[in-house]
């Protein structure tokens, strides 16, 4: 193995650990926002997958451009899911934290059925898109396009979603929020309304990503699945809660799996992110970047 | 000891019995073996749930993991037996005790952990495991392994011909998983896990060792599921890792104890019996066009029941105590 393959492959890696972060960042946003796993995380990734797929069969809308199409109806959706299911389950009374896992666990089941029964279990996938099967050179390293201008845009939501949570009235309304929901409610901001735009929010986010991963990546209803426990994986590597988190997260997953790859049989990448994982929280309980 | 309570636990076990009788019988009326495969499978997911009930359910640690002791009691059994000739019963056993063993190994490090990291831990462990198994070339790797069949044996417990020595077989092991429930129910380890369960810290600070006892009850639970591992090894005669180890397992698991209540002596069973043929009917009359309707019931149906009733279903009969045992 020569130096240069293993920049080229750290390199990669790189890339799509930016990608990682951005797909679980909306997960980062809506925990640390009231304290809910969304455990239908993968399957809104999938169904922005397939928005972007039928963007571009019906309309040829190039991926690119549909992003923030998909974004803003991911945006719809993320905060209807709020407000029609995720708004009763954190009233329960009892078994408050099951009734959070299960009955998102449910929606994604939901999902996952709705989408195979409409779009059948076959594996999908844009062809000749603008960037699809191109590679820049960079100082004698291949990069694939797609996932550079993926890690490009991860950068950028990034950006963007810190001026937002820093600059904004919103954004100090979802800071305000998340730490304290019943003083907020006190100086007149409503929290069912903060909490369904944050939903939105992170949803629109995993939208961003879902456009982007369907360049260059199969469209099948269960391809939420795969990328929903890396999401878990590095929302919790991060901290949970810690949007910052999310982004480190998905950078150090993207380089341990790349590790893991060059050293292990390409099946068992996986578990080189899984045992990074748990050394992690056996040493940090809360994460990386976890308070509370 | 309150004789309320006493009475509602002496009430609890002439019920069990009843129920346990009343089911013995009916596969003697029922000969449909369709009918009688559902029966056998629902059996065994009450067992399953009900042992994974002591430990997320009674304990509080909420584990999405368990398919791995599943796992690894249908591999040690099955391994065992086409390798060495070592006798099923034996495997069980054994699987069951290895199965133990690795939960209390693994919760050295995981039970300092708490909430969602401590489930993605259970959730990540057992999907390492799932790839190790994957990769295994001696365990059968992706292909699986398949037990030999020749012919009724109770020795080498396989019945290739009739459901009911597996129908009483499951029957068995959901009586022990209950019966196992009642009785640490009112042990000192029962009220030590609902005192973990509701606050360690300040259980910690009463004197129970909260450690110990989260590891006493994920010893008994990975033990349990793991004999119902061997017996679904032995009732499919067929294993391979993404049936018997996948992420698909520990949330059939979860589900009729949550459905039915967590937590609670009756939600497993309760939860099982209505959960698993419903599972099945839509599977055969919806699932086989592989339209994903009987996703979608499902979904549904695990929406509905989490957001309507939280504390499950066992509420609605009068046989759960429900708060009484606190």
């Amino acid at each position: 193995m020569t130096a240069e393959t293993i920049i080229q492959s750290l390199a990669s890696g790189l890339l799509m650990g930016l990608l990682y972060g951005l797909i679980a960042v909306g997960l980062a946003l809506i925990f640390g926002l009231m304290d809910v796993v969304n455990f239908a995380h993968g399957e809104f990734l999938m169904i922005a997958m397939y928005a972007t797929f039928f963007l571009f069969v019906f309309f040829a809308i190039d991926p690119l451009l549909a992003a923030p199409l998909v974004a803003a109806a991911l945006f719809v959706f993320g905060a209807l899911a709020y407000l029609l299911i995720v708004r009763f389950a954190v009233r329960a009374k009892a078994n408050a934290g099951m009734v959070q896992i299960f009955s998102t666990f449910g929606l994604a089941i939901v999902m996952r059925g709705v989408a195979q029964f409409f779009f059948t279990p076959d594996y999908r996938s844009v062809t000749h898109s603008w960037l699809g099967g191109k590679t820049v050179s960079v100082a004698g390293i291949f990069l694939p396009v797609p996932q550079l201008v993926g890690a490009l845009v991860a950068i950028a939501a990034f950006g963007a979603l810190y001026l937002f949570i820093n600059r904004t009235d919103f954004g100090r309304a979802l800071e305000a929020t998340r730490e304290d929901a019943g003083a907020v409610a006190l100086v007149g901001i409503d929290k069912n309304k903060v909490f369904a735009l944050g939903w939105g929010l992170g949803a629109a986010l995993v939208g961003l990503a879902g456009a982007v991963m369907a360049i260059f990546f199969y469209i099948y209803p269960d391809v939420g699945a795969s990328f929903a426990l890396i999401a878990y994986v590095t929302v919790a590597l991060g901290g949970f809660g810690s949007v910052f988190g999310a982004f480190a997260g998905g950078i150090i997953v993207g380089l341990v799996e790349a590790t893991t790859a060059m050293l292990l049989p390409p099946s068992l990448k996986a578990v080189g992110i899984y045992a990074v994982y748990l050394l992690v929280v056996f040493i940090r309980p809360r994460g990386l970047f976890g308070s509370m | 000891m309150d004789t309320n309570f006493a009475r509602s636990r002496r009430r609890d076990l002439i019920v069990a019995f009843c129920l346990a009788a009343t089911a013995a019988v009916v596969p003697l009326f029922v000969k449909d073996s369709y009918v009688q495969n559902i029966m056998v499978l629902t059996l065994m997911w009450g067992a399953l749930s009900q042992s994974w009930n002591i430990l997320s359910g009674y304990c509080g640690q909420i584990s999405l993991g368990h398919a791995l002791y599943f796992g690894i009691g249908a591999y040690t059994t099955t391994l065992l037996f086409t390798k060495f000739g070592v006798l099923p019963w034996f495997g069980m056993l054994g699987g069951g005790v290895i199965s133990a063993v690795i939960a209390m190994a693994l919760g050295y490090p995981c039970f300092r952990l708490r909430g969602h990291y401590f489930v993605i831990a259970t959730i990540v462990i057992a999907e390492i495991g799932l790839l190790l198994f994957h990769n295994w070339d001696w365990a059968g790797a992706a292909m699986g392994i398949e037990i030999p069949v020749r012919g009724d044996s109770w020795l080498k417990f396989q019945f290739p011909r009739s459901k009911l020595p597996y129908f009483y077989f499951a029957l068995a092991l959901a009586c022990v998983a209950w019966f196992v429930t009642w009785w640490l129910e009112d042990s000192k380890w029962g009220y030590w896990w609902r005192a973990v369960k509701d606050n360690p810290d300040a259980a910690e600070s009463l004197g129970v060792v909260v450690f110990n006892s989260k590891m006493g009850a994920a010893a008994v639970s990975a033990f349990l599921v793991a004999v119902g591992g061997s017996f679904y090894a032995q009732f499919v005669s067929y294993i391979d890792p993404e049936s018997i180890m996948g992420f698909h397992i520990s949330l059939l698991m979860a589900l009729p104890a949550v459905l039915g209540g967590i937590g609670t002596l009756w939600g497993p069973m309760l939860g099982a019996v209505i959960l698993i043929p419903l599972t099945e009917l839509t599977r055969s009359y919806a699932g086989g066009s592989g339209r994903g309707v009987d996703l979608i019931v499902y979904g549904g149906l695990i929406i509905a029941i989490s957001l309507a009733r939280p504390q499950g279903l066992v509420g609605l009969f009068s046989l759960g105590r429900k708060e009484a045992a606190r």
